[in-house]
């Protein structure tokens, strides 16, 4: 029983940083409809920009804010650039830009910063959290940060103007260009937002995972197993997700023979499957009703 | 009588195609107007010319103003309300946030929340249904929100295509004496397409009738309704 419980914790400690990567994920989702490869990239990029600011002598959190405004002008920039021309075409060839977006960003770091791990600074500390030896401070800061954003974004998504407008502008344009939205900024937003939410979720996981430009490669996958699981139109159910997906990896890797840290990632892949085929929407994802 | 809305030489195209060949009308302030045709004569073709959805060529002005190459959102903030065909509802959304949509452009927080009130008198279905997800409606329901949400705009000028299109005839003539009295109460002008002339006929005051992209009547309602050709092709006696 204690080992359950131990698995359990140390499952919500790494839950964390995939629930901190689905929010990123949802949010790009609910702006521009469809998934971005990219997102991890862009996420682990921001991170080197912070981690570059502390190295010329940036405090912590002053290097955090920086990174944040980088983020999230950048994330319109990429918009502007690469993804506004593609706005008219067919989704094969967003996905195209995706992908090709992934490998720019993902090259450019390594030319920049090169592909050695270094080490990454987390202002919470790394002492066992309440004694515990299975959460350290660090993780439960992070945990900490994922929900104030969850709350951050509830609140914006539902309750303001601006929210209204962005959702609007992602599941019909058209209808959105005819109430006076200026679908094409919100989409522009939408990515900045969802870069500067990515940018924490590369902070707060490179301390545990350490900084180097493949280091999202695994996580990402993991944030989407957890947004599909949670529901991709729910940041709730993303961060839920985001929980689950780790609490079953550390379960499946210790009670199914055979599976071991070798075949965790695959379980996060079939988890996606799995969701998909039995319930499309997502644990807390709104079924969209059609009448026909 | 100021004129409202003014179009002259208005050609429309579909990739290669001409759907609109030199098209030539104009709005009186305060004028509820119905536009006829038969399928495909280019009466949605003009609806999306005016707010800037289709690519065009000629003028368009609105209050003495060219809008032509505005965007479409711009035109819509002049206070041209525009209830598409197939009434783009925003079917994830509950009812009441289709309303606050259609008043996205607005500022005045209390003006807001008083015209949702207003629109549930309009429309009392509406408020039984404000948290309900739009998308589970019925086609009446939805037209109704459709006009509602247009109305939200506080708009000058409502543009509407085909409101009666798939709706039940008691449904349709409920709708069409809200849109009278919308017009007379709110001064509203209104643009109404409509393939069910008759009763188009009955609501409006002026008429035109389009064929194959260009205009080829127009007078007041009564004069157009009692016209020949008119009753033969759309009136069917």
């Amino acid at each position: 029983m204690e080992l359950f419980t131990n698995q359990v914790l140390a499952g919500i400690a790494t839950g964390a940083i995939y629930a901190c990567m689905a929010l990123a994920v949802v949010m790009i989702y609910q702006a521009i409809d469809h998934l971005n490869f990219a997102q991890g990239e862009m996420a682990m990029f921001s991170t080197f920009i912070a981690w570059q600011l502390m190295q010329w002598g940036v405090p912590y959190w002053g290097a955090f804010l920086l990174t944040l405004v980088f983020s999230f002008a950048g994330g319109i920039v990429i918009e502007r650039l690469l993804f506004k021309p593609l706005a008219k075409a067919p989704i094969l060839t967003n996905v195209a830009g995706f992908i090709a977006l992934y490998a720019i960003i993902n090259s450019s770091a390594g030319l920049i910063w090169d592909f050695t791990i270094k080490q990454f600074p987390t202002p919470f500390g790394s002492s066992p959290f309440l004694g515990s030896q299975l959460i350290s401070t660090h993780q439960a800061g992070m945990i900490g940060v994922t929900l104030v954003l969850l709350v951050l974004l509830f609140i914006f998504f539902r309750f303001t103007r601006m929210g209204l407008a962005m959702r609007a502008a992602a599941s019909l344009p058209e209808s959105a260009r005819l109430v006076g939205i200026n679908t094409s900024w919100m989409i522009a937003l939408g990515w900045g937002m969802a870069a500067a939410i990515g940018s924490i979720a590369g902070m707060m996981i490179a301390p545990v995972v350490f900084l180097e430009p493949n280091m999202m490669l695994g996580v990402l996958i993991y944030g989407f197993a957890a947004a599909v699981l949670g529901g991709l139109t729910s940041p709730f159910g993303a961060v839920i997700g985001g929980f689950l997906v780790g609490i079953f990896e550390n379960l499946a890797g210790t009670y199914i023979p055979g599976v071991g840290n070798e075949l965790k990632l695959p379980i996060a892949l079939a988890l996606i499957i799995t969701v998909l085929v039995v319930k499309p929407a997502g644990l807390f994802g709104r079924p969209i009703v059609k009448r026909v | 009588m100021t004129l409202m809305l003014n179009v002259k030489d208005l050609r429309a195209y579909y990739g290669q195609v001409q759907a609109l060949h030199g098209l030539e009308f104009g709005l009186n302030e305060g004028s509820l107007t119905t536009l006829l045709g038969a399928n495909g004569a280019g009466k949605t073709t003009t609806l999306r010319a005016i707010c800037n959805m289709v690519r065009t060529t000629g003028s368009i002005e609105f209050d003495g103003a060219a809008i032509t190459g505005r965007s479409t959102e711009n035109i819509v903030r002049l206070g041209i309300a525009h209830v598409p065909q197939g009434r783009g509802t925003f079917t994830t959304m509950t009812v009441e946030e289709n309303l606050q949509l259609g008043s996205i452009t607005r500022n005045d927080k209390a003006g807001i929340l008083s015209d949702i009130e207003r629109m549930y008198d309009h429309f009392p279905v509406l408020k039984q249904r404000h948290t309900q997800q739009a998308g589970t409606l019925s086609g009446g329901e939805q037209q109704m929100l459709a006009v509602a949400r247009a109305l939200m705009l506080r708009p000058r000028l409502m543009l509407l295509d085909e409101p009666s299109f798939g709706l039940a005839p008691l449904i349709v003539r409920d709708l069409f004496r809200i849109l009278g009295k919308i017009n007379r109460e709110d001064k509203v002008t209104i643009l109404v397409v409509e393939q069910n002339a008759q009763l188009a006929l009955e609501l409006a005051d002026q008429a035109y009738v389009i064929e194959t992209g260009r205009i080829v009547m127009s007078g007041s309602a009564t004069e157009i309704a009692n016209n020949e050709d008119v009753r033969k092709s759309y009136l069917g006696y």
